[in-house]
């Protein structure tokens, strides 16, 4: 097959690129600037698009013996992501970018480039993989559960499956670094990026006070009395403890949780960690990723976190959302973040929630 | 599968008497500033090439100051000009809007560093700049003016500039020109076209890499960039790379580039361009160009996705302009031009050199429909 490996400058898109060519397919290396005004240096695990990861992303390129070229997504991203997260959080939810990224720039805008281009499809470093079955292709979980990116790849439909490749998906990350030191790839030792890649600072809750504002509003408990002031409700989660600053302590000493954030008056909401428990949520915008979804009640896992356990749940359709019911009370679950299905291994599909009881 | 090189103006091959020329030098022992046989040996060497590169360009040898690149050539003659006129009170820069970023960026950073005024004298449609623009100029504010720098022609669209008449216009006020891409593709004469100032690179006609030359009047002083061994002048300091300077020597003299041939070649793959692509439009097609450069601009497509395209079919070309941090810009020149943000970079720049062949004009043509139609297709923003 034709197809492009998207390289990030990391050690993963860099074996997964050199592992696409030795199975035989013809590949070219494009990394993509995301950013307009590109830091010149990566400072330890943030940024994966400074001027310096364009550089790593080229020298990979060149020793593995692909052409080489960095496309241009920084308005891509800026609309589809960045200006996500910021309108999800404005909203009270609570946004992951890296599934919007995957979603609307690497598996929608470079896929169907390359698509025109005339390539076959895109080879990512994601942790996960693909198998071919009766149903066509479909998502699987990554061998090494601990770096499983699956979740992040769960927004995506089957038209966009079917032009991915993630080479990495059978292998740990530990090997993935020997295999990069054995193919002389300097990158082999870089740091992993963990955080949100266009706030450099890690300051994410200044970030989005520099960007939204910090308008002073109220905590009030359930019962709606005020008991305190927070600057920007944005900066709060769901199930959040330390740093509300209260003073006017529970009758019986126990501590608050932050329950709800409710951007339309700036209000945060908290109350007892019990009040967190929910054991329904239900998603919006739901994508499958392999055969879709109905009213019958299946019994699989739903992941709510990137790296989070899969709870078992029953899981059904109802009114166009997507719902599961846990098993067990789950604490704090905030709104905005992806619920992911899967049975087994297996990627059912994902959904944005939208609603917990 | 054929691998096309049609990127000329941005480096070409050496011609194969420089490359035996310089290598034989390499082996050659000895600094031309010392005093001893063995750098007396190399100095023989090296004047005699400053003669041979004299002698081709309209100059005296003592006008020839060597540079390690063409970029190096502009920054000392910019710089240097605008350093010497603000001496006597002048602090007005004048480029043209079309100058390579190795003038452009010098002359933003005097404006930001050294309080510099740059004007820029804007072109027509066509490429080529606003004589009526620099006659007004230099009538209302000419006594400010430390230096004028027009390229003698443009890199990316081959345009040639009435540097003559600039010259005339600019009258007492010292006048630079970049003729890094003319040089050895147009009659060029130091002393005949009359500047003050006029930078030369090797590696574009068949010399090495890492050697350029800045033509200087004789009896202009400038400020220097390098200080050191003062080896160039008191201007230009490091000690001379003796084979690099055969190496452009023997280029210089050498009898590869035949522009007529160069200039048929340039013209099939034009008319072919037209054929095929009937919308497609050759940047500068009015004015009077270089033999080898082309520049199109294919409506409806973006420039990175046409060389990826090209690239794939072994066909070396560019975009034209500068990338930053790799990202493929728009370029300042046919934005000059009028073009539009998305036209302009919808552009590139094919140049034919010394060694193309009209095969090579025929590949390049018979892949080309295919690659436009990809380009449009994969232009979805």
């Amino acid at each position: 097959m034709k197809l492009i490996a998207a390289m990030s400058g990391g050690v993963d898109s860099a074996v997964a690129a050199a592992r696409a060519v030795e199975a035989g397919h013809e590949v070219i290396g494009v990394h993509l600037a995301l950013s307009a005004n590109p830091q010149k240096y990566r400072s330890g695990a943030r940024g994966c698009c400074t001027i310096e990861d364009s550089h790593d992303a080229r020298r990979a390129a060149d020793v593995i013996g692909i052409p080489f070229y960095i496309w241009d997504m920084a308005e891509e991203f800026h609309d589809g992501v960045v200006e996500d997260f910021l309108a999800e959080y404005a909203a009270g939810r609570t946004p992951n970018p890296c599934l919007r990224c995957n979603e609307k720039i690497k598996f929608a805008a470079v896929l169907d480039r390359a698509r025109a281009m005339g390539f076959d499809g895109v080879v990512t470093g994601h942790y996960a993989r693909t198998q071919i079955g009766e149903n066509g292709k479909t998502l699987h979980r990554a061998v090494d559960h601990s770096k499983d990116q699956s979740y992040v790849l769960s927004v995506l439909t089957i038209e966009q499956i079917a032009g991915a490749i993630f080479p990495l998906g059978d292998t740990t990350k530990i090997d993935i670094r020997k295999e990069a030191e054995a193919r002389g790839l300097a990158v082999a030792q870089k740091p992993d990026s963990h955080d949100i890649c266009f706030v450099p600072s890690g300051d994410n809750a200044g970030w989005l006070r520099d960007r939204l504002g910090s308008d002073v509003g109220p905590i009030v408990d359930q019962s709606g009395t005020k008991i305190g002031e927070h600057k920007g409700a944005y900066t709060y989660t769901i199930g959040q403890r330390k740093g509300l600053g209260l003073t006017i302590p529970t009758a019986d000493g126990s501590p608050r949780f932050v329950l709800k954030i409710e951007p339309v008056t700036n209000t945060v909401v908290v109350g007892a960690r019990e009040d967190l428990a929910i054991t329904i949520m239900r998603g919006e915008r739901a994508v499958w990723c392999g055969p879709s979804v109905d009213a019958r009640h299946q019994s699989g896992f739903v992941q709510i976190r990137a790296h989070g356990a899969a709870l078992p749940c029953t899981y059904f359709v109802e009114n166009d959302l997507l719902v599961a019911v846990l098993e067990a009370p789950l604490l704090g679950l905030a709104t905005g973040q992806a619920m992911v299905i899967y049975d087994g291994d297996r990627v059912v599909g994902s959904a944005t929630i939208c609603e917990t009881e | 599968m054929p691998s096309l090189y049609l990127d000329h103006a941005a480096t070409t091959p050496m011609v194969e008497s420089a490359l035996i020329a310089m290598t034989n030098q390499l082996a050659v022992l000895g600094n031309p500033s010392s005093l001893h046989t063995h750098g007396r040996a190399t100095r023989k060497t090296l004047e005699d090439s400053r003669e041979v590169l004299a002698k081709e360009v309209g100059c005296l040898p003592s006008e020839v100051i060597f540079t390690a690149s063409g970029t190096e050539a502009n920054n000392i003659a910019l710089k240097g000009l605008y350093w010497a006129g603000r001496d006597n009170g002048k602090n007005i820069v004048v480029i043209s809007s079309i100058e390579h970023h190795a003038i452009l960026d010098p002359a933003h950073w005097l404006a930001t560093h050294e309080g510099a005024e740059v004007l820029q004298i804007p072109v027509s449609d066509d490429g080529v700049i606003d004589l009526v623009f620099l006659k007004n100029l230099v009538a209302k504010r000419g006594n400010e003016i430390a230096v004028i720098s027009v390229m003698h022609a443009n890199n990316e669209t081959g345009v040639i500039q009435p540097i003559t008449e600039v010259v005339q216009i600019a009258g007492q006020i010292p006048v630079h020109t970049d003729a890094v891409q003319s040089f050895k593709k147009l009659p060029l004469s130091f002393s005949r076209l009359g500047v003050t100032a006029m930078s030369l690179s090797a590696h574009k006609i068949g010399g090495p890499l890492g050697i350029g030359a800045l033509i200087l009047k004789r009896t202009v002083e400038i400020p220097s960039l390098l200080h050191g061994g003062g080896q160039e002048r008191e201007i230009r300091s490091g000690t001379l790379n003796a084979p690099g300077i055969v190496g452009f020597a023997t280029a210089v003299t050498s009898s590869d580039y035949n522009a007529g041939a160069v200039t048929d070649l340039r013209d099939r793959f034009i008319s072919s361009v037209q054929a095929l692509i009937p919308d497609a439009v050759i940047n500068g097609l009015a004015s009077e160009r270089l033999p080898g450069i082309v520049n199109v601009t294919f409506p409806g497509t973006q420039s990175d996705t046409l060389l990826l395209l090209m690239d794939a079919q072994h066909i070396s070309c560019s975009t034209g302009s500068a990338c930053s941090a790799g990202v493929h810009e728009a370029s300042h020149v046919l934005l000059a031009m009028g073009h539009s943000e998305i036209t302009a970079q919808s552009s590139l720049r094919f140049s034919f050199g010394a060694t193309s062949t009209a095969s090579d004009c025929d590949f390049v043509v018979s892949v080309l429909p295919d690659v436009i139609a990809r380009g449009r297709a994969a232009n979805l923003t």
